[in-house]
């Protein structure tokens, strides 16, 4: 055997136990399952102490075998609880988890009293967890089961995926759901087993949620969900140790998860607040800009030749502005516009997008009006994906309809906007946009 | 013509209370059959027990002459949209794949060949550009389409579609009225659950009249009369007013 110090076994001991939970845990989040491995860790308690009680010592796989036996009874009275009477899952889970973690506490009582001599057995470590001893015989079948998670998930990664997302639809399909659902549990039972001695029966659940949960936050393919949540598991699992040296090392890894959790909330793409704000900010500036090119679209059309040159005090007067001045100097910033004191003029750039966005807004406009129950469904879209939405059939209908009412603004089609061009508001756009 | 679908004195019971009465009826082949009937009148048991998910307590389901776990590749589903959570991290393509699992079996992940099947069926809604979108991001009226590409995607011979038409917006509606002729058309035979007796008579040619028992089943012109629909509705009167409407839309056209 590699000699190894206790804290490199440590540490290495919860990375492997945080990977597999964030990989078991991700279905059991999914399958809204999150209190299951609560409950197992409870409940696997008396099994633990039974088990204790008929061997005699503390053997990792003997008390294992007790508390997944227990586990199971467990699933199983909730299974029943949930068919025979109208209590609801979330109840029974309840019930069963209390009424089994009250059972194991009184059998622990029993096994510490003198003359049991299980005092020094420190079944204790399994209420809260004592990573610190963990044996080189613990790190073998932590990997033991780490491959197998990992093998299983690799081979049923699409059966997993179809009953987590719709169970109906793939026993129609002939899966046996049923049975695919408990091996997803037994894998949970399983894992959340070999990390009751690591960090405890109350922070296990922790360690089964909190790394899945995680990973939601920060991906919407369930392939790459498994991946991070593994990888949040494993890093909690190893700063966690480092961090907690002189604390109890399993809320130590707990408090870690819980921070990487708080951090994805505030900072993740799309579903963080942060990300959330800053989107909606940009949104609100992306509207107001194409108001403004718009509004000197428009101004522009009214006049003579289409004039580009538009007064200050009209555009003021077209529509209500919340800060004129500084989303004209913006503009100007990207080259849309040119100005001065009195007027503002849009360049052949400015002029080209601005009537892009004139025919795209009228278009959704007419096509709102025209038809309007249909496009109910279409009305939140951004108005620059028209030409993708709609068929191009109707597309040319409401173009000619726009046309003879002449108000379809001509869009240069040869050549498309290039978004090199755009950087450098210096340089003119090489085709003239149409008068 | 062969028959599709047949249900023999079928009878199905949640926890000893049976919801369905002694069902007897046949569905041939190619025709588009809406299955009508009050709240509650087990019309999505009547799917279920066809696809097998609620035990039967008494009676048999025929698909093309045999069992259904024979017949499984030859059947298509699209569940009610509701049953499933639309924040599951899954792409709209993702779920689609999904019609292909039947047939690729144990382990196989979905390849090129199945890719291809998605994006024909996604083109077949209306619905390719949203491939890479994650499906919280659609409308009701989307999802729906997502849900019937999915069951395109099992080229099924007999479909089983429960409520496509809820809560969707006229496109959808209109796009899946489309899809339900070009299947009739290609010879494939689709049930609905169907909550609109406006459109009965325009959907579909045949229809399954249910009110835990069978109320009657036949072509649209001979079955969907005033006489059956009091029957299945009994003394519902609202729902009869909405039902004399449709006599009338349908008799004046």
């Amino acid at each position: 055997m590699i000699n190894l110090s206790l804290t490199d076994k440590v540490m290495i001991g919860t990375a492997l136990l945080g990977g597999m939970s964030g990989v078991v845990g991700s279905f059991a989040v999914l399958r809204g399952r999150s209190l299951v491995g609560d409950m197992l860790a409870h409940a696997a308690l008396p099994g633990i102490c039974l088990a204790f009680l008929v061997i005699g010592t503390k053997s990792l796989l003997g008390l294992s075998a007790g508390a997944l036996l227990s586990g199971l009874l467990a699933i199983v009275a909730v299974t029943s609880i949930v068919r025979w009477t109208r209590t609801k899952e979330d109840a029974a889970i309840g019930i069963v988890l209390s009424t089994f973690f009250g059972a194991g506490v009184v059998l622990l009582s029993l096994i510490q009293k003198p003359g049991v001599g299980g005092s020094k057995a420190g079944l204790d470590s399994y209420l809260f967890g004592e990573p610190g001893n963990m044996l080189t015989g613990d790190l073998v079948v932590l990997a033991v089961v780490g491959v197998a998670v990992l093998a299983t998930v690799g081979l049923l990664f699409k059966e997993f995926e179809l009953v987590c997302f719709d169970s109906d639809f793939a026993q129609s399909q002939g899966w046996p759901t049923l049975r695919l659902d408990l091996f997803m549990m037994a894998s949970l039972a399983v894992v959340t087993i070999v990390g009751l001695p690591i960090v405890g029966v109350i922070l296990m659940t922790a360690m089964i949620i909190l790394p899945a949960a995680t990973a939601r936050l920060w991906t919407n393919r369930l392939r790459y969900m498994l991946q991070l949540a593994a990888a949040f598991g494993l890093a909690a699992g190893l700063l966690g140790t480092w961090l907690g040296r002189d604390l109890p090392a399993g809320a130590a890894i707990v408090l870690t998860a819980a921070a990487f959790f708080v951090l994805s909330i505030l900072f993740a793409p799309q579903r963080g607040i942060v990300s959330r704000l800053m989107a909606e900010y940009r949104y609100r500036k992306r509207i107001e800009r194409e108001h403004l090119l718009r509004s000197l679209y428009e101004l522009g059309e009214g006049k003579a030749d289409h004039e580009s040159t538009i007064e200050l005090q009209a555009l003021r007067d077209y529509r209500y502005w919340r800060s004129l001045t500084k989303l004209l100097e913006q503009a100007a910033d990207e080259g849309e516009v040119n100005l001065t004191q009195q007027v503002v003029e849009l360049t052949p750039l400015g002029q080209r997008r601005a009537a892009r966005l004139t025919k795209a807004h009228r278009l959704w406009e007419l096509y709102m009006v025209q038809h309007v129950g249909i496009a109910s469904d279409h009305v939140d879209r951004d108005a620059d994906d028209v030409e993708h939405m709609l068929p191009e059939g109707l597309l040319i209908e409401l173009e000619q309809k726009l046309a003879s009412e002449g108000r379809l603004p001509e869009v240069a089609q040869e050549v498309p906007l290039s978004p090199h061009q755009l950087d450098s508001p210096s340089s003119e756009p090489p085709s003239e946009p149409s008068s | 013509m062969s028959i599709a679908f047949e249900i023999h004195d079928l009878t199905v019971a949640y926890q000893r209370r049976p919801v369905l009465w002694d069902v007897d009826l046949t569905v041939p082949e190619g025709s588009l059959v809406g299955i009508v009937g009050p709240n509650g009148a087990g019309k999505t048991t009547l799917i279920k027990a066809a696809l097998g998910l609620v035990p039967l307590a008494s009676g048999k389901v025929e698909i093309y002459g045999r069992s259904y776990s024979e017949q499984r590749n030859l059947v298509g589903y699209v569940p009610q949209r509701e049953s499933v959570d639309w924040d599951f991290p899954v792409t709209v393509r993702d779920v689609v794949l999904m019609g292909t699992y039947g047939r690729l079996g144990w382990f196989r992940r979905p390849g090129r060949a199945e890719r291809e099947i998605a994006a024909r069926c996604l083109e077949q809604v209306g619905m390719s550009a949203f491939a890479n979108r994650q499906i919280r991001q659609l409308s009701g009226g989307q999802q729906q389409r997502v849900f019937l590409a999915r069951a395109l995607a099992q080229d099924a011979e007999l479909y089983f579609l429960d409520e496509p038409f809820a809560g969707v917006d006229a496109a959808t509606e209109a796009a899946i009225f489309e899809l339900l002729q070009t299947l009739r058309s290609d010879g494939k035979t689709v049930l609905v659950v169907h909550h609109d007796l406006q459109t009965v008579s325009e959907y579909f040619d045949h229809v399954i009249l249910l009110n835990m028992r069978l109320i009657a089943c036949g072509p649209v012109e001979t079955t969907f009369t005033n006489e059956n629909l009091q029957k299945t509705y009994g003394g519902r009167l609202t729902i009869l007013d909405e039902a004399a409407e449709a006599m009338r839309q349908r008799d004046g056209a």
